[in-house]
């Protein structure tokens, strides 16, 4: 019941909001904001009664009740459809993320003077409760439901509010996403048919479908379904034409949201799903994945390197960094995976911290352009000291969370595969390059002297402070996010290497 | 002959209020009543299944039969002959001429639809076809005056006889061949052997049936008609033709493939894999450049029908029902709801202006913040369209490519994939029109904006049905699926 109120709490909020804009044009953000934060405070209650023992449990990934928390509701049993929701450690973290996350998107447009403050907010929370859907679906056609319903509102948010390029963003984004999602929808429905046709029973439950036989050409292109629609989103290379244009075109708060949280839910399938549920052939194809893991890496770094549109180049850093994303989970050992999910935590904090950034300096300068800015340091400190952390924090310095994360990730990957792992390593130095050539062009160098704009207030400084302490955090004693994710992922690794045996034997 | 009454209630109501309204009209005009007497029509008949449904299945004479498939999709066209009158009203209010006629038409259209999909010999089927579309002719040149209507009805008229034409002489070779015109006895006598001459002429005969039916379900490549008629026709015509006279026309054919037994030809199935694949590809491609909703409509229709055509190959690889029946009836639900409701928009929208029609995507530009009810039931039917969970469209491709899995038919899935994939920028496209700024002109003025005018209650009532009806079926699916689960031809 309380994973369903989690997501009911955002599409009620979001109606209220919606509804409050004839109140006030102020009290639809305020709403929206106590609404993600009594989810929050929610999901934390559950959290501070359970035993932390319960945290390190190793759940059984075909059992629902030995994960943290399940809940089921017959609803198609035509096609042995059910409402079914499950939180493990790995669902746990990306939700978190999710509504912190969230928070501070509502936070980031509070300045922005967005007409129909209602509507706007509405959309946010609904986006949000579409994500915390994909995180807990175990069903597969209730996971594709949410998949596809998330992308309205989010597509409604860069369409209406987005920029001067909206219309062909807008379109791009949903076109590339919903075709991709096509591929998986025919890819669940012949894994339940083969199921059907196995057991002789319809079912489309996750716990059920994980153990279904399937000759292994089959297997082979039904995976691809999962990858293609998984990695459109991530996104890796290539398929990632479609994310500088919609994080470009998006308005802040729909940046953050894409950057921080969307992005996290491709990760999430290709963990969740494209490996556990087709081991071989997913290992089959782990080198073509890790190859196009690496061509994001450096290929993203390369473009990012030469944007002079400032949020263009945060967009482009993200298909670097999620590059690590793909490499890790395709190396798929605990150290590698590690490294995937804590490079999600702490990417949606960077990268998020560095949308906020490009849509204050656009709603100041009215301009994205690097080589119209220069100098802005002078003018505003706090922003320069608060950029300049985060492109730290995007080179991966030592001391944050992206450290951690990539450095697992090529320590996990040398054991699999060193040439790869010499390649991806590539993407530090270049990473490095785009970072300080950001920083140089916007902050650095003469100031312009007639410029009147303002520093960053507290609102602004209170959300950068949430991500810096995060990030700082997650650098410095990641132990705890460790702790919730490795029951999970030893889960799943032992479904593959169960699978692998049962296969190798026959 | 008590339960032959009882097993055609239905029709029968309709054509006696179609008697008593021709009366008043040949008595005193009066365009109100007349109205009132249609929708009287429309709601006794719906009352009137109820009572045919306790004593299916019935056979009434050999040319009818009264069964649970029947009475469903009566259901259907009654329900949305009933929409297109209650919105006729308003729509008729600011158009001259005599009106009444127009409920008439629509009650012996829809009478024709009643008596196609419960026919079960070759006579009935041509007699509903037939009565569906001369009704229908008369409706789409109804307007007096006006170019665009009458070319309309011209090439409907004209094109639509000449596949009536081909449709019986195809019929007739068959009765040539198997000497028999019932449905059931062309699938008998197909089991025993034809000879080997006669085969040829067997499969000529089907080959013009189905070049018949094409025409009338608008596939690729008979479907040059389609976006003119659409076009030219007024709004709420339009709606009925694309959702009526399509899905019964539809309707009775799945029940001559199947009861003839025509699945069992791989040549037939083969030739229909092709028309359903060029259907889906051309249909969505041609739609891109289309700056009309009507035309948008139109290239949309001739696409989802290509789509349904899948069920019909499935049913013929499985030489079983499978899915396929079942998919086919869920999708023709959805489709016909989720059309009706793009047609009623675009019949409400036009119901303020006096001689055109509001039907070019400029014209909707706004309409989220102009009509928000509008536009949120625009949007839900173009998602429904589309394909999107959480609608009535959605849970209907999700039975078409579940279907096309259980039949193996990669081929045929592929197209549907890009076909969606295609259809879903020229939907956006709509979309993307209503959340765009007000334009200036419009909002300054108003007061004289056809499209701002409050809505009637009756049209507020259509509205919040089509709305609730589409999510109805997207979200809670299984009352119908267990309906149509049980249903058998």
């Amino acid at each position: 019941m309380l994973l369903l109120n989690l997501i009911l709490i955002l599409l009620i909020g979001g109606a209220i909001a919606w509804w409050s804009e004839r109140l006030g044009t102020h009290l639809p953000r305020l709403i929206a904001v106590f609404v993600v934060l009594i989810d929050l405070a929610y999901l934390l209650n559950y959290l501070a009664g359970i035993p932390l023992e319960q945290l390190s449990v190793v759940p059984d990934a075909a059992d629902p009740s030995s994960w943290l928390l399940a809940y089921q509701l017959d609803w198609i049993p035509r096609f042995g459809i059910s409402f079914q929701l499950a939180m493990d450690g790995l669902s746990l973290v990306l939700i978190l993320l999710t509504l912190v996350l969230g928070v501070i998107a509502i936070i980031s447009s509070w300045n922005e003077k967005n007409d129909r403050q209602g509507f706007f907010q509405a959309n946010i929370l609904w986006t949000l409760a579409g994500v915390i859907g994909v995180f807990l679906a175990m069903d597969l056609f209730l996971f594709f439901l949410f998949w596809e319903v998330m992308l309205v509102p989010m597509y409604l948010l860069i369409a209406i509010w987005g920029h001067e390029g909206k219309a062909y963003a807008s379109m791009k984004f949903f076109i590339f996403t919903q075709f991709s999602g096509l591929l998986m929808l025919l890819a669940i429905l012949v894994l339940a048919i083969l199921h059907h046709n196995a057991t002789g029973i319809y079912s489309f439950s996750y716990f059920d479908l994980l153990a279904t036989p399937i000759e292994s050409g089959m297997a082979h292109w039904l995976m691809l379904g999962f990858f293609i629609a998984f990695v459109v989103k991530l996104p890796g290379f290539p398929f990632h034409t479609w994310l500088p244009d919609a994080h470009t075109q998006a308005p802040t708060a729909g940046s953050v949201i894409l950057a921080g949280i969307l992005l996290k839910t491709g990760a999430y399938g290709l963990i969740r799903f494209t490996v556990p549920l087709f081991p071989e052939a997913a290992l089959d194809f782990a080198p073509t994945a890790m190859f196009l893991g690496v061509a994001g890496v450096i290929y993203g770094a390369v473009l990012a390197f030469s944007q002079s549109d400032f949020k263009r180049l945060v967009a482009y850093s993200s298909v670097s960094h999620m590059g690590f994303v793909l490499l890790g989970v395709f190396a798929w050992n605990s150290l590698a995976l590690q490294g995937a999910v804590m490079q999600m935590v702490a990417h949606g904090f960077s990268t998020a911290a560095l949308f906020m950034i490009a849509g204050a300096l656009q709603q100041r300068l009215h301009t994205r352009d690097m080589s119209k800015m220069g100098g802005l340091w002078h003018h505003m400190p706090r922003m320069g000291a608060v950029a300049l952390f985060f492109a730290l924090a995007s080179l991966g310095m030592p001391g944050v969370g992206n450290f951690v994360a990539e450095f697992l990730v090529l320590l996990g990957l040398f054991a699999v595969n060193p040439w790869m792992t010499a390649a991806a390593a590539l993407g530090l130095i270049t990473a490095a390059v785009y970072s300080l050539i950001m920083m140089q062009r916007a902050f650095y160098g003469k100031p312009d002297t007639d410029l009147v704009v303002t520093d960053f207030a507290w609102l602004e400084m209170t959300a950068m402070a949430i991500m810096i302490v995060a990030l700082v955090w997650l650098g410095l004693y990641p132990q705890p996010v460790f702790d919730m994710v490795q029951p999970v992922l030893d889960s799943l690794s032992n479904v593959v290497s169960s699978t692998s045996a049962a296969v190798g034997a026959q | 002959m008590e339960t032959g009454i009882q097993a055609l209630l239905a029709p029968l109501v309709v054509s006696i209020v179609a008697l008593v309204l021709m009366m008043q009209i040949a008595f005193k005009r009066h365009a109100t009543f007349s109205w009132l007497l249609g929708c009287s029509g429309f709601i006794l008949a719906l009352l009137a299944l109820k009572p045919m449904a306790e004593i299916t299945p019935q056979t009434v004479t050999p040319l009818l039969v009264s069964d649970q498939y029947s009475v469903f999709f009566s259901a259907l066209i009654l329900l949305t002959g009933l929409i297109t009158t209650l919105l006729a009203k308003d729509y008729l209010k600011n158009r001259t001429g005599e009106n009444e006629e127009f409920y008439l038409l629509l009650l012996l259209s829809s009478l024709g639809a009643l008596i196609l999909v419960s026919a079960t010999h070759v006579a009935s089927f041509l007699l509903g076809m037939e009565l569906l579309g001369v009704a229908l002719y008369a409706l789409i040149a109804y307007p007096e005056r006006g170019k665009l209507p009458l070319e309309a009805a011209i090439k409907y008229l004209i094109l639509s006889g000449a596949a009536s034409a081909i449709l019986l002489f195809g019929f007739a070779l068959i009765y040539a061949v198997l000497g028999t015109l019932s449905f059931a006895g062309i699938g008998q006598a197909l089991n025993s052997t034809i000879a080997e001459d006669q085969q040829l002429l067997f499969l000529m005969g089907t080959a013009m049936i189905f070049t018949g039916i094409g025409f009338k379900l608008s596939l690729v490549p008979f479907h040059m008609w389609t976006p003119d008629v659409y076009q030219g026709s007024l709004a709420p015509v339009t709606g009925f033709l694309a959702t009526i006279s399509k899905g019964a026309i539809f309707a009775a054919l799945l029940r001559l493939f199947i009861d003839a037994e025509l699945y069992q030809h791989q040549a037939l199935m083969l030739s229909l894999s092709a028309l359903a694949i060029a259907s889906m590809l051309v249909g969505n491609l041609l739609a891109l450049r289309q700056d009309n909703l009507k035309r948008i409509l139109a290239y949309s229709s001739i696409a989802h029908i290509g789509y349904l055509l899948i069920t019909l190959i499935v049913y013929g690889v499985l030489q079983q029902p499978g899915l396929a029946v079942e998919a086919a009836t869920f999708y023709l639900t959805a489709y016909i709801v989720t059309s009706l409701a793009a047609f009623s928009l675009l019949s409400i929208i036009s119901s303020n202006t006096k001689d055109t029609e509001l039907d070019d995507i400029s014209q909707i530009q706004g309409l989220f913040w102009r009509q928000p009810i509008l536009a949120l039931m625009l949007m839900v039917a173009l998602l429904s369209l589309a394909g999107i969970p959480l609608t009535a469209g959605f849970i209907g491709k999700f039975y078409i490519f579940t279907a096309g899995i259980e039949g193996s038919l990669w081929v045929l899935l592929a197209a549907l994939v890009i076909g969606s994939g295609i259809s879903i920028y020229y939907y956006l496209r709509i979309i993307f029109q209503m959340t765009m700024k007000v334009p200036v002109s419009e909002s300054a003025s108003s007061a004289l904006d056809p499209v701002t005018t409050p809505l009637s209650l009756v049209s507020k009532f259509v509205v919040c049905l089509l709305i609730f009806m589409m999510l109805y079926l997207g979200v809670l699916p299984q009352t119908l699926m267990q309906y149509l689960g049980g249903l058998s031809l």
